[in-house]
């Protein structure tokens, strides 16, 4: 067993770890931070996407201890400060970019990390990037919608969610 | 103008809130103080007999709990079937044993062979890896056909092949069927497969098994869509367990889309284990366990014939399908192919006699069940597709010929048994037409063309039937559970409502849906309604959610609970207005009476059922809380035309969908936000059908396809934006919403047309290609094309 540190949504954590521990389980076995989702087990699905020092990672494809010092953000941090849904996970909820909402922490995940390398993606770049992230419930039609709307795009000639 | 809220509105879902900030509670992030993990040896081959099963080294290792075999399953029930089909000849179906752990043999990859509970997943990993598992492979049977040849192996040996059975439907019209295809002026005949699925949820199936021991009560939480069918199959055919002793708890759930309908193997176990163990036992899929445990999809090989007479009038249908039912009997296996298959071969279309042949054939793979749409996408394939090659061997319009043989009456009794009650699918198509500008088409083939693309248009058309039902029906069929569902409206003092359903949401939003209903029914606020599901121990005996039938069923079953709330909340409104019950009126969440100034509002109705103080106690007890019971006398039967229009890259045989429009029948709509979601959803699985997924096996039943490396699974560059209307509204006639359901319809609708256009796109540059089976990954569209 190893100690490892991060700091969590700005918040300090350690905990006790095995070498083979990923940081999927860590966040979600440890922290209890149980909204970041594991749904396969090749690092193919994106369910558990987080940020590790402003990038998006898969967090089942890095060991905990390799976040050791490392800035982690997950879908529990995302919230503005008052607890009101960000302008990303409004938009998820305005144009219906979510069902069962398993891969959702994952999405909004990865879409606050392609917004932040291109504030207005075209359609084709939103479908692009979401290569890794998988989906089943919504046909991704409502995804893209919300994703080019919480870039401040008019989506209003994108057919009806 | 659209409205804010009730019936009709485009509410926003209320369960986002949790699911967008990560607050969900979903089965894997239960964890009970003191659980244990369990971790399942699955065989590794298709078939073949145990001959050595050694847990010793295992049961030494760190951390290990206890290690169980199939030996300790052995005074133990087995899996149960719920759905006995009677075959042609009046027998009763082959149903094998289907064991918690397999014992003596195993019959497919990824059977469960032995489970360790350890204190760790990784510790119980570890320690499976120490089991000394001897398995004598034997010959596999994969093929369906070669399956049910003289000599071939059997997948269980005290059956008398492996033939589950052979269904005709209907039966006395095989002789008159016959006859007409004898005199019948054309005969178009299609072979084709209906690739086998996974419905793959993106959340993983869970079981986590709980034991009070000073209470003997067992609680099961599971990723299930009918946590109630669970407790009944468990607790009375496998483990024994009265249903007063038992819960079963499907919080939030990840997705289902059939395949979390069926009750299996390891919430057996983990209630099992937990009680054996007395400690909590948690198991969690993975991935690749989920490919070789959760039961598959479709698996359907089938010859379809139409008849047509000298005037393009559909004569007759014909079909033989093979249909795979994997290993064992899942759930509700039998039924797919046959009640909820062969009744709809009659589609959107007047055709005077149908008959259907099914033969359901065991295979040393994983069993087969219903996946979103289950039965019906297999009927709608074959007749569209068949009808597409009919119109091009007769050099007519496929448009045309479909409109030519549309019913156009309703009520239409068809001949595969079933009665749409209504439906307008000339207003369908005449929508599609205009929505998808199939006459603009031609020009953007040519824009295509002259970018070296070839462009291709698919129509079809669907029906299906949801909320299947009447449960004495079904019951003749062979259904061994009822088709009803169940509601408890609980109104509190302060005129807040819970409402019990037994239906299950599992990304359907009924949490949001089906308070739009009260709301407009009461004329309250929706907020002021809250929906409790999946948990037995709070909800009414109900049937839970598949078949597109929680808002038909569920939501009637609702209606009826609020309208025998609203009848006593009249009386007690009678009673504090001093007027008569007739001349109540309940308008915006309060009551008056008609022609007068005096009202009272619902809250203080509710206030006073609950403090009974000026109340007519001699007439009416307090308290206000209903439940219904709902069984439809009917099925639903949604219906619609579906557009596809694709790019075929000649030189790579690449497929990409360029425009898909969707117009469907669904009745009337609560939520027009969520039943478009709904479309989309099914849509995407059906292109994904079409175009990329197989769930494939080699011939010695090594599943090829166990991960999402192999399996294709539709990604959001894979598909474009979809045009969806719904707004051709028939509605149903027998259920008090006057809905059908949409669930389903995406995934039913939409292969047959990106077939269609596909060949269309090939046969415009004059390639001789009528068929091509799915998925049309490059490599078979390319092969088509050579």
């Amino acid at each position: 067993m190893a100690q490892v540190s991060m700091t969590v949504n700005g918040k300090a954590a350690s905990g006790d770890v095995e070498g083979r521990t990923l940081l999927s389980s860590f966040l979600r076995d440890s922290l209890d931070l149980t909204g970041t989702h594991v749904g396969c087990d090749t690092s193919q699905c994106g369910a558990c996407v987080v940020h590790v020092n402003g990038e998006a990672v898969k967090a089942c494809t890095m060991l905990a201890v390799e976040a050791q010092g490392a800035e982690v953000a997950t879908i529990e941090g995302m919230a503005n400060p008052d607890g009101s849904l960000n302008v990303i996970q409004q938009a998820f909820q305005d144009h219906h970019g979510l069902q069962c909402g398993f891969c959702t922490p994952g999405m909004v995940m990865s879409a606050a990390a392609l917004l932040k390398e291109n504030p207005k993606p075209t359609e084709a770049e939103v479908r692009e990037y979401l290569e890794g992230n998988i989906c089943r419930c919504t046909g991704y039609h409502n995804i893209v919608k919300a994703i080019m709307a919480a870039s401040g795009q008019d989506v209003s000639s994108i057919a009806a969610e | 103008m659209p409205k804010d809220s009730g019936i009709g509105a485009s509410s926003k879902r209320r369960e986002d809130i949790r699911f967008l900030t990560g607050a969900g509670n979903y089965t894997d992030d239960i964890n009970i103080r003191g659980q244990a993990h369990v971790y399942f040896l699955r065989s590794d081959v298709a078939h073949g007999t145990i001959a050595k099963i050694d847990t010793s080294a295992a049961e030494g290792m760190p951390g290990v709990v206890r290690v169980f075999t199939g030996a300790d399953f052995e005074a133990i029930g087995g899996m149960p079937c719920g759905w006995q089909v009677t075959d042609r000849h009046g027998q009763p179906m082959q149903e094998p044993k289907h064991p918690v752990l397999a014992h003596v043999k195993v019959r497919h990859v990824g059977e469960p062979v032995a489970a360790v509970v350890a204190e760790t997943l990784e510790q119980a990993r570890d320690a499976a890896e120490a089991i000394d598992l001897e398995i004598n492979a034997l010959p596999a049977v994969v093929d369906m056909k070669s399956a049910v040849t003289d000599g071939a192996p059997k997948v269980h040996d005290d059956l008398t092949s492996n033939l589950c059975y052979d269904w005709g439907f209907v039966e006395e019209n095989r002789e008159a069927v016959n006859e007409a295809f004898d005199k019948a002026a054309h005969v178009t005949t299609l072979e084709l497969v209906n690739n086998r699925l996974v419905a793959n949820p993106m959340e993983p199936r869970v079981a986590v098994g709980d034991y009070a021991r000073g209470t003997d009560e067992h609680t099961l939480y599971t990723t299930s869509q009918n946590p109630h069918v669970i407790r009944l199959l468990m607790g009375a055919f496998v483990l024994g367990i009265p249903e007063h002793k038992l819960r079963v708890v499907a919080p939030d759930v990840g997705g289902g889309f059939g395949t979390k309908i069926f009750h299996y193997q390891e919430e057996a176990f983990c209630t099992f284990a937990a009680k054996a163990c007395n400690r909590p036992v948690k198991w969690t899929s993975s991935r690749t366990e989920a490919f070789m445990s959760d039961a598959h999809g479709r698996d359907h090989v089938t010859k379809i014939e139409l008849a047509l007479d000298a005037d393009n009038n559909f004569a007759a249908i014909r079909t033989e399908t093979f249909a795979n039912m994997g290993a064992y009997l899942s759930t509700f296996a039998p039924s797919v192919p046959t009640w909820l298959h062969g009744t709809l071969m009659a589609g959107n279309y007047k055709t005077p006699l149908i008959y259907v042949n099914v033969k359901a054939v065991f295979t040393n793979t994983v069993p087969v069940d219903a996946y979103r749409g289950a039965g019906r996408p297999e009927a709608t394939f074959q007749l569209e597709r068949v009808i597409d090659k009919a119109a091009r061997e007769l050099g007519v319009d496929p448009i045309a010929l479909r409109r030519q043989n549309f019913v156009t009456e309703f009520p239409y009794a068809t001949p595969v048994a079933v009665e749409y009650d209504t439906g307008d699918y000339v207003a369908t198509m005449d929508k599609l037409e205009e929505m998808a500008d199939l006459s603009g088409f031609d020009a953007r083939r040519k824009e295509s063309e002259a970018r070296g693309k070839l462009r291709g248009l698919g129509v079809n058309c669907y029906i299906e039937a949801c909320g299947i039902a009447p449960s004495n029906l079904v019951g003749q069929l062979g259904a061994r559970a009822g088709l009803y569902e169940s509601a408890t409206v609980r109104v509190n003092a302060t005129g807040g409502l819970v409402v019990m359903t037994g239906s299950h949401s599992h990304g359907q939003g009924h949490e949001t849906a089906f308070p739009q209903v009260i709301a407009e029914m009461i004329g309250i606020d929706e907020s002021m309604i809250e929906i409790v599901h999946g948990d037995t121990a709070n909800t009414p005996m109900g049937m839970g959610t598949y078949g597109s039938r929680s808002l038909a069923v569920g939501g009637s079953a609702m209606v009826r609970a609020t309208e025998k709330i609203i009848a006593k909340a009249t009386k007690i409104a009678s009673h504090l207005l001093e007027a008569s019950e007739s001349d109540i009126e309940l308008k915006d969440g309060a009551f008056s009476v008609a022609g007068t100034d005096k009202s009272v509002a619902w809250g203080d109705v509710t206030l006073a059922a609950y403090v009974p103080h000026n109340y007519p106690l001699e007439d009416l007890e307090p308290g206000l809380e209903e439940t219904a019971f709902y069984d439809p006398s009917n099925f639903t039967y949604p219906s619609g035309a579906y557009a596809c229009e694709v790019e075929v890259d000649p030189d790579t045989g690449k497929v990409s969908i360029e425009a898909f429009t969707a117009v469907d029948d669904f009745g009337n709509v609560v939520n027009p936000m969520i039943v478009t979601g709904q479309v989309h959803g099914g849509i995407a699985q059906g292109i994904g059908q079409a175009l990329l997924e197989n769930c494939a096996y080699d011939e010695n039943g090594q599943l090829l396809s166990a991960s999402y490396m192999d399996y294709a699974m539709p990604r959001a560059d894979d598909l474009p934006m979809f045009a969806v209307d719904h707004s051709c509204q028939t509605p149903c006639t027998h259920n008090p919403l006057g809905v059908k359901g949409c669930g389903e319809a995406g995934a039913i609708g939409s292969p047959p047309s990106v077939v269609n256009a596909v060949v269309d796109a090939l046969q415009s540059a004059g390639k001789d290609v009528t068929h091509i089976d799915m998925p049309l990954s490059p490599a078979r569209v390319w092969a088509a094309m050579q």
